[in-house]
């Protein structure tokens, strides 16, 4: 049993949204949660935040950036294709409660996990300040869905080709002083937007996570990071997961994704996501290889 | 009877040379030819009480089967075989029959003598019957009722095959996306070829279970909604979370479970990366830490794989090694080095934070503990460096507690075990279990004999709702 691609097609340059029919994950997907997937017989297996879900379409969305051989790979198929595997909803979804201000910070491709997220928050009566970041305005996606998803919408980009010029950090970081503000002079002020920050949600590259974890950790605000380590069975069977929190060791797949911001080592996180860079190396170079001759026949 | 004219020797099963084998996937043990097999089964003694049924978890009619390899019927062998056991060629190569079925045989408790190689010969029935062909029995007219089974291990696929020939509709729920378990993720390509596992597997869809892979139970559908659907539900859903030793430096790049060693190794077939895309780190100076079976699997990978030099760590003597000895002389003659009564103290890493070695320390056995094996202490000043730039820890696993966690009612005993009694009900009415997720981790051939077990309470139990 197979699962069909609906739809897919290239959001920005390089990242890719796909639809694929899978209605028992549909079904029982929280935001937070992620699949794993492997293309075909030989193909790895790899997690992929669910970005959307559609219970009645019996679909969900899968958000990807090509980085190695397996989303490069994933980038070539199109409409009507099959992927072998989809196995989830996966993890422990985010914890959607009545916080007050949440800031919900989406980089790069992590706009995509970041979105659900949003959207439930809101729906939960949060008020929901986004920032979403690129490195360039041509690469920034989901404005629409996020403007929607939020009460509030900041964009930056590192080369200032949209909105704030710079990073999100700066921008989290103009939110909480304005709410340190906020919260001594107008306190009580009726619908409680005093500017007061409850709570920060951070998605994005682990560089990026620790910037905000680092920016948020003064002001005291409880802030949430997704991880997103090296994974094969995703169910807490084999450890690649790893990541140190609190000194403890947990396993992101089945104790996460979602972790505290202040706890994570996010030092070696980075250290382990770097593990097998040599061999996507060689795996790309393969594939490379593999089309020049193909072309040639 | 007279027993003096039978060989006291068995026939040896022929080998790859340690030095072939030691570069390659393939199988190690090459099977018996009929002649061989023939001539092994005239050894049979035929006992009027024979010990060797009682000493095997599934109640295969061990000598019907070995009588019917010695008269050359080897079809109505694998009749008698498959009639109790689903999976007899993963038997044959896997079950510690030494301390089973062939521990308990007459002829080897005579002076010099061998017992008869039980599993050699259920390989050689259920090989001969592949290679012809399976028949698949007739099933009888479905009762009606139906079971879903969580997990295709060797607990679930022999509940499910028990079941599926009684008339039980049966669904088989597996997390990953291949079924067999820790026959393929664990067991590697040299023990156990994986086209074996496909086929017995085959064997037991085409009785008639279906297998739903890539369900996740506990997250795509929880116990209690599989009972909404099925009369009952059985949980062979294995011991699959790895232990570590809770030393410094575990999480250094370059430090494996076994688990995942194992799992990119022979479920996702990373010993062919780039053809498969799995990577794995291949190494040069390895170091597994532990005793068993898994450990003794996971260096005999690593061997394979390329590396200049593989050192199986652990802490007690040779005689206290869990794995079977069949294992660890093929490890041995395979070049596996034992630094035996040693014990890692800490991971040793580098400024970028890989792996360069493993501090330890010598032990010494003494007084026996509550387990009955020495319990080892550490002689202090002993402590000494061994280099390596890929450790692997082989220390136990324990059960996964996915569907324990979100099955309300489902009583769990210490170390995460789920509670169930001697026919494998649980304290939830229509839950069953057997296997690894009970008895934590044991042998491929317990957990089928759990499952066996628990066919038959459920058999009772879905015909009483």
């Amino acid at each position: 049993m197979s699962f069909t691609i609906l739809k897919k097609h290239e959001l920005v340059p390089t990242i890719h949204q796909m639809e694929i029919t899978a209605p028992r994950v549909a079904k029982k997907a929280m935001p937070g949660q992620f699949v794993i997937l492997r293309i075909n017989e030989r193909g790895e297996r790899i997690p992929l935040t669910i970005a959307d879900f559609d219970v009645q379409a019996g679909t969900i969305t899968l958000i990807f950036q090509e980085i190695g051989k397996t989303t490069c790979q994933l980038a070539s198929l199109a409409a009507g294709g099959l992927i072998a595997d989809v196995t989830g909803p996966l993890g422990t979804p985010s914890t959607i409660g009545k916080f007050g201000t949440v800031v919900c910070v989406g980089g790069g491709v992590g706009i995509a996990p970041i979105f659900p997220i949003a959207r439930a928050l809101l729906e939960a009566g949060n008020r929901v300040i986004s920032i979403i970041g690129a490195r360039s305005a041509d690469i920034l996606f989901w404005e629409e869905r996020m403007d929607a998803a939020s009460s509030e919408l900041h964009i930056t980009t590192d080369d200032g080709t949209k909105g704030h010029h710079g990073f999100v950090t700066e921008v989290v970081q103009n939110l909480l002083e304005r709410g340190k503000q906020g919260a001594h002079s107008e306190p009580g002020e009726p619908d409680g937007h005093n500017g007061q920050i409850d709570r920060v949600i951070a998605i994005g590259p682990p560089v990026m996570m620790r910037a905000v974890a680092g920016v948020t950790k003064p002001f005291g605000v409880k802030t949430v990071v997704s991880l997103n380590p090296i994974m094969v069975d995703g169910t807490g069977m084999c450890g690649a997961c790893r990541v140190l929190v609190g000194g403890e060791t947990k396993f992101a797949c089945v104790d996460g994704p979602e972790f505290d911001a202040h706890e994570v080592d996010f030092t070696l996180l980075m250290s382990r996501l770097a593990m097998y860079l040599p061999e996507e190396k060689e795996a790309i170079d393969c594939k490379a290889t593999a089309e020049l001759a193909a072309g040639r026949q | 009877m007279n027993t003096e004219s039978k060989s006291k020797t068995r026939q040896e099963m022929a080998k790859q040379l340690p030095s072939d084998r030691r570069s390659n996937f393939d199988e190690v043990a090459l099977g018996y030819s009929e002649e061989e097999a023939v001539a092994e089964a005239k050894r049979c003694l035929n006992c009027k009480k024979p010990l060797c049924v009682e000493g095997c978890p599934v109640e295969v009619d061990i000598p019907l089967f070995i009588r019917q390899i010695a008269d050359r019927n080897f079809d109505a062998a694998a009749h008698t075989l498959k009639s109790t056991n689903s999976l007899p060629a993963i038997c044959g190569r896997v079950c510690p029959q030494e301390t089973q079925c062939e521990a308990v045989c007459i002829l080897g408790k005579k002076k010099d003598s061998d017992p008869i190689a039980i599993g050699g010969l259920e390989r050689f029935v259920a090989d001969y019957e592949m290679k012809k062909g399976v028949v698949i029995p007739a099933v009888p007219e479905s009762t009606g009722r139906s079971v879903a089974v969580v997990g295709a291990g060797p607990a679930g696929l022999t509940a499910a095959a028990e079941l599926v020939k009684i008339g039980h509709a049966v669904t088989i729920f597996e997390s990953l996306h291949s079924a067999g378990g820790v026959l393929v993720y664990g067991i590697p390509e040299f023990r156990l070829p994986k086209a074996i596992v496909a086929a017995e597997v085959d064997f037991i869809r085409k009785l008639g279970a279906d297998i739903s892979l890539n369900s996740v139970i506990g997250k795509i559908d929880t116990v209690d909604e599989l009972l909404d659907t099925y009369d009952a539900v059985f949980l062979g859903t294995g011991a699959g979370l790895p232990s570590f030793l809770g030393i410094d430096g575990e999480n250094l790049n370059g430090v494996y479970s076994a688990n995942e060693f194992l799992t990119r190794v022979n479920l996702m077939k990373a010993y062919l990366f780039p053809d498969f895309d799995t990577p794995i780190k291949k190494g040069s100076h390895v170091i597994v830490v532990g005793g068993g079976n898994v450990a003794m699997d996971a260096a005999r990978c690593a061997l394979r794989l390329g590396a200049d030099e593989v050192t199986i760590v652990y802490r007690r003597g040779n005689d206290e090694l869990p794995a079977r000895a069949e294992e660890v002389v093929n490890a041995k003659e395979e070049g596996v080095r034992f630094r035996l009564l040693t014990n890692p103290i800490r991971i040793l890493g580098n400024e970028n934070n890989w792996v360069t070695g493993m501090e330890c320390i010598n032990m010494e056995l003494c007084e026996p503990d509550e387990s009955g094996r020495c319990r080892p202490v550490a002689l202090p000043g002993t402590e000494h460096n061994i280099p390596a730039d890929i450790t692997i820890i082989a220390v136990g696993t324990s059960p996964n507690p996915l569907v324990p966690m979100t099955t309300p009612g489902l009583k769990t005993a210490r170390h995460g075990t789920i509670r169930a009694n001697e026919t494998g009900a649980t304290s939830k009415p229509g839950v069953f279990a057997g296997g690894d997720i009970v008895t934590g981790s044991a042998t491929v051939i317990s957990a089928m004999g759990a499952g066996k077990v628990a066919a038959r309470a459920i058999d009772e139990y879905v015909r009483r709702v």
